[in-house]
Parts: C-alpha cells; sequence; structure tokens
C-alpha cells in the first residue's frame, strides 16, 4: 500500500553538528503516530524538514506520492501538511478568529482588485470563511472567544487557537509540536480526547511530538523514538514502552 | 452538499447592506465638501489655510501608503518620498513637456512609482529590519542625486511653473478613494495575509502564505500612493526639486504615520493633519514661541511618544459606530449619574 507520508534517509546537518542523521519513517493514512525522545534528539527539526522550514542535507521526503522536500513552506501547506510550533506562534496582534482566517486565505479564490473594491462574490467568500473558522473555533472550545486577541489567551488557549489554524488549512497531515506543553492536567486530558476526535471526524493523519507520555501511549497507534538524531526504536505503545533501548535513552545508561 | 448548504445560508442582504453603507459615507463625504467650499466662499477659510489643509490632504495620501507598508506590513522603509518624487516628477513630464491631459499625467506618476516600486522591491524585500531600512534609505538617496543630474528636468534646480491642476476636490476624491483602498484592502482575506506577514512570517508561511508576494503587493501598492501624492503635489505647488523629496520628508512620513498609530487609516488622518497643522498654528503666536516652533513641535513629539507610545489610535479605528457608543457614554454618564446600569452596558 502506498504510504501517506514516506521519509527516506533524512539527514540534515549545521555546521559539524549533525542533528537528523538518516531517519526513515512511514506514516499511512488516517493514522495516529508519535515521534519522542529527549530533549534535543532533532524532533522539531525533523518537522521543519517535512514543512519545509529547513531543506534536509540529504535524504528525500514522499507526501501523497508528490517529492516535497526542498520545496517552499507555503507550497507545501498547499499540498496538505500542516503544523502547529513548540513555541507557540500566533499572530498576536490579530484577532482568534483572524488567526484562524489566516488559514484559508491559499484556498481563497478572490482577486487582489475583488479584495480592494469588496465584490460581492468577495463579500460572499469572506462570510463563508467567517462561518467554517468559527467552525474549527467550535471543535477546539474557542468560540466564545472569537473576538479577543490572540495574545490575551491563556497559554492553554494559545495552544489550542494554534491546532485550530492548522486544521483551517484543512491538512491531511497534521503536526503537533508538544501541543500539552505547559498544560495542567485536567486541560491535556481534555486535548487527548480532541487530537482522538480530530483524527477521526476529519479521516487525517497526525504526526505529535510530545514529551507526556501518558498522552503519548494513551493516543499514538505507532512511536518512533529519536535520540541524538536518529531513530533509536519504532513500534506499537507497548513494545517502545519495554525497549531497553529507549529506557536507556531515557534515563541515561545503568538504570 | 455542506458546500451548497454554506452558499444558501449566506443572506444577500449583506451585499445591498453594503451598497447601502457606501452611499451613505460617500453623501457624508459630498456633505463634507459642500461645508468647506462654503466657508471658502464666506471667506471663513482663506487661502493660506486653505494651502495648509491641501497639503496636508496630499501628504496624507503619501502616508497611507507609507502605513500600510509601515503599519501593516510591518516593513520599515525610509526611501518613502522618493516615490513621491519620481509620481512628481513623472506626472509634471507629462504636462509640461507633452501637454497631456492631467488625468493621464497622475496616471503616469502612480505608475512609474509603483513599476519602480516592484523592481527594487523584489531584490530589497528579502531584507529584514534594520537592513532594509539602510537600504531604502540608500535607494531615496540615489534617487535625489540621480534626478539631480537630469538636465531635461532642471537637475537641482528642479521645475518649475507647472501648471496648477490639482483642485480641493481632486484632494479630497483621492484622499477618500486611498482610505477606502487600505480600509477595504485590510479588511479583505489578502488584507489578513499581509497583516500575518507583519505579525511571524515563518507562522504566515506554515500558514500557505508566500510572504515575499504580500510583502511585495503591499510595497507597490503603497508606493503607488506616494507616486500620486507627488504628482498631486508637483500640479498643487508649481514648483518641484530633488531635495523636497530627500531623507527628511521620508522621516516626516514616518513621523505622521507612528504618531497617528501604525496599523490604523484614521490614525494617518489624524496623525498627518495634527502634524502639518501643529507647526503652521504655532506660527501665529508670540515671537518666543515663533523662534522655537520647531523645539515646541519635537517637545509635543516626544512628550506624545511618552505617554501614547503606540501612536495617538494605537491599531484603533474612528467608526461611526464608535462615536455613536462614545455619544451614548457621554449621555449615559450625564443623565444618570453614577447609575449601575450604564456602567454595565460598556
Ligand atoms: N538552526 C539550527 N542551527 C544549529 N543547530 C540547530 C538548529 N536547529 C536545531 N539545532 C540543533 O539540533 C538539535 C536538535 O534540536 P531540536 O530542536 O530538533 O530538538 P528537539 O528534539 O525538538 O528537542 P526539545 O524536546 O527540547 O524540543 C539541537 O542540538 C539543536 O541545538
Ligand atoms: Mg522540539
Amino acid at each position: 500500500m502506498e504510504q501517506l507520508l514516506n521519509v527516506k534517509n533524512l539527514t540534515i546537518k549545521f555546521g559539524g553538528l549533525t542533528a537528523v542523521n538518516t531517519v526513515n519513517m512511514q506514516i499511512g493514512d488516517n493514522n495516529l503516530v508519535g515521534l519522542i525522545g529527549p530533549n534535543g534528539a532533532g524532533k522539531t527539526t525533523v518537522f521543519n524538514m517535512l514543512t519545509g522550514v529547513y531543506k534536509p542535507t540529504s535524504g528525500k521526503i514522499d507526501f501523497n506520492g508528490e517529492r516535497i522536500d526542498g520545496i517552499k513552506p507555503y507550497d507545501i501547506t498547499s499540498k496538505r501538511i500542516a503544523r502547529t510550533f513548540q513555541n507557540i506562534r500566533l499572530f498576536k496582534d490579530l484577532t482568534v478568529l483572524q488567526n484562524v482566517m489566516v488559514s484559508f486565505d491559499f484556498q481563497a479564490k478572490t482577486t487582489l482588485l475583488g479584495s480592494i473594491f469588496h465584490s460581492p462574490h468577495q463579500m460572499k467568500e469572506e462570510a463563508k470563511m467567517k462561518e467554517e473558522a468559527m467552525e474549527y473555533l467550535k471543535i477546539m472550545k474557542l468560540d466564545d472567544k472569537a473576538d479577543e486577541l490572540a495574545k490575551n489567551l491563556p497559554y492553554g488557549e494559545q495552544r489550542r487557537l494554534e491546532i485550530a489554524r492548522a486544521l483551517a488549512a484543512k491538512p491531511k497531515l497534521l503536526l503537533l509540536d508538544e501541543p500539552a506543553a505547559g498544560m495542567n492536567p485536567q486541560e491535556t486530558a481534555e486535548l487527548t480526547e480532541m487530537i482522538r476526535w480530530i483524527k477521526e471526524e476529519f479521516k487525517i493523519s497526525v504526526l505529535l511530538i510530545e514529551h507526556d507520555m501518558k498522552l503519548v501511549m494513551n493516543v499514538c497507534e505507532y512511536i518512533y523514538v529519536l535520540s541524538f538524531g536518529e531513530i533509536i526504536a519504532s513500534g506499537v505503545p507497548e513494545e517502545i514502552q519495554k525497549n531497553p533501548k529507549v529506557i536507556e535513552a531515557y534515563l541515561g545508561k545503568g538504570a | 452538499m455542506e458546500e451548497q448548504m454554506k452558499d444558501t445560508a449566506f443572506d444577500k442582504s449583506v451585499i445591498v447592506k453594503t451598497y447601502i453603507k457606501y452611499a451613505i459615507i460617500i453623501g457624508v463625504l459630498f456633505a463634507i465638501y459642500g461645508i468647506a467650499l462654503l466657508l471658502i466662499q464666506r471667506g471663513i477659510l482663506d487661502s493660506y489655510t486653505l494651502r495648509v489643509v491641501k497639503t496636508a490632504g496630499i501628504f496624507m495620501i503619501a502616508a497611507f501608503g507609507l502605513n500600510l507598508i509601515l503599519g501593516y506590513t510591518g516593513q520599515l522603509t525610509m526611501g518613502h518620498a522618493a516615490f513621491m518624487s519620481i509620481g512628481a516628477y513623472g506626472s509634471a513630464i507629462m504636462t509640461q513637456k507633452f501637454n497631456m491631459p492631467y488625468g493621464v499625467s497622475l496616471l503616469v506618476g502612480i505608475l512609474a512609482a509603483a513599476i519602480l516600486a516592484a523592481l527594487i522591491g523584489y531584490p530589497i524585500l528579502r531584507l529584514k529590519g534594520d537592513y532594509l531600512a539602510i537600504c531604502t534609505l540608500g535607494f531615496g538617496e540615489i534617487v535625489k542625486v540621480v534626478i539631480q543630474n537630469i538636465d531635461y528636468v532642471g537637475g537641482a534646480r528642479g521645475m518649475t511653473s507647472i501648471p496648477v491642476k490639482t483642485s480641493l476636490m481632486t484632494i479630497f476624491f483621492c484622499v477618500a478613494l486611498c482610505f477606502a483602498i487600505i480600509k477595504n484592502l485590510i479588511h479583505s482575506s489578502k488584507g489578513r495575509a499581509i497583516m500575518s506577514v507583519r505579525e511571524d512570517d515563518i507562522a504566515a508561511e506554515a500558514m500557505g502564505i508566500n510572504p515575499t508576494k504580500y510583502k511585495m503587493i503591499s510595497f507597490v501598492l503603497g508606493s503607488a500612493m506616494a507616486g500620486l501624492a507627488g504628482g498631486l503635489y508637483a500640479h498643487f505647488n508649481t514648483f518641484i526639486d530633488p531635495v523636497t523629496f530627500n531623507y527628511a520628508k521620508s522621516f516626516d512620513f514616518i513621523t505622521y504615520v507612528v504618531l497617528g498609530g501604525m496599523g490604523s487609516v484614521s490614525g494617518t488622518v489624524v496623525g498627518t493633519a495634527i502634524l502639518v497643522f501643529l507647526p503652521e498654528s504655532l506660527r501665529g503666536l508670540s515671537e518666543v514661541f515663533k523662534e522655537n516652533r520647531m523645539l515646541i513641535y519635537a517637545i509635543m513629539l516626544v512628550a506624545l511618544m511618552i505617554f501614547r507610545p503606540n501612536g495617538i489610535l494605537g491599531t484603533k479605528e474612528i467608526t461611526v459606530k464608535g462615536i455613536a457608543n462614545w455619544c451614548k457614554r457621554i449621555y449615559a454618564k450625564i443623565t444618570h449619574k453614577g447609575d449601575k446600569t450604564a456602567k454595565a452596558g460598556e
């Protein structure tokens, strides 16, 4: 079967440092996959290569049957990969609603002239975008905050807004970089349910970076473990939990 | 199926309402213009004041353009006046040397500024922050020196006896048009894309926005407005020279925009109006004030920036609704002082 995402021998070097080394990874349709590993293992760097922020030194990324490594981030988004950021990157001085609506621009049909003169078509499209954006906000339980500035949201809600914004790009593959970071246990539990629900509802695949092991073991169907830039193990949660290499990577030798 | 459902859900009355709103706004604008004409006729608005009003209007148009680039797109350019200069020379050449109609000359000025902006924007908009600022500053000086060395347009002496063509009506119309263009653009998908680039270009890229494309759109459109302002200025002042549009003028525009509030179109109106009128009004004061006019002006600027660091309006806009709400609040305060319900309505 053709995989949705197929990563082959992905490598990136920053000067002398090999941050990610010959990583191989596959994600199928409607899969929920985890990417875990100690701090500085190279997880975010993998995301940055998948989304075109960094160009890999060598290796290949195929998505949906097309080669995507080395192309621009916005082109990758239009091929339906969307992401969130570990260190939240919202459009701070835009409203919550506007943040989500930005993701519709590359899918919109209105021309620049139509925008400047607010053509009937533009008004219609705008109303539709607003309605749709509200639906995504509802999913992330942010619909009552639509008109607030993104910077005024509490931390946990900012993380959820990032997910709503990424969903609005209508991805086939959603990349979440530590979505539960800074959340309390109750918020994390809620988020876990949301992620599961999103995957089922939109029939999309999710690749999840997370340090909260309870969340990872709870939702992921398959897990890749990265340590010092290399995949040291992969498998279903039960296998990963028992794998001595993984325990060693997290706790150090002799643990 | 889902698409269709959403289609019918969209209320056609939104479109009708918008056009009614436009009609009302145009009506109000004509009323304001009528009042201005009446004031001129009665001699209340003397020719000197009228000149200041016209100047403010012209500079406002250029400042709108700069606000788009600086306030909404977050690109610090310091060569805005150079595009005004291109527009001024371009249109003055058309009327003076080729006997072209005024409208055509303005269009040529706008196009010249826009084309030049597209040409230099492509390489330099990749630069960020200080680098972009320095580069545009240098560009502005290059334009000045180049024009100083073209004898065809009078070199450093400038162009004189350009026909007077810019009426109050033209300026008024252009201000309204540019205001509407920016306002509409900002309240559209493209406008949100432009602001997302200002907020965080990496996140914008991840959401499918091509930052270079939107920086270019705003730079070209903003510079075109400077070009229009240049054309209007040339046919208002009848004399232009390269030094009129040097870096000091570019800084003036930045001051107007920053003072009014970056990312507020009505802020630019307020900022420009205050800063054009302030030095003029200080002229009428006593000798001491007169001599230290620019000093007072500078002190006022510093004070404003201390007390309102985001500009007078910040990113807020003056809207009819806002004014109505404000009046209501004042009214409520006067009628029932200390009434709890009035407070809850705030
Ligand atoms: N642009 C860069 N230039 C140089 N080194 C980099 C760059 N980006 C990442 N690195 C290095 O690559 C390594 C992996 O970093 P990365 O951010 O991917 O780790 P991570 O697994 O996401 O860690 P964490 O769990 O702390 O987020 C680190 O040693 C980091 O310093
Ligand atoms: Mg990371």
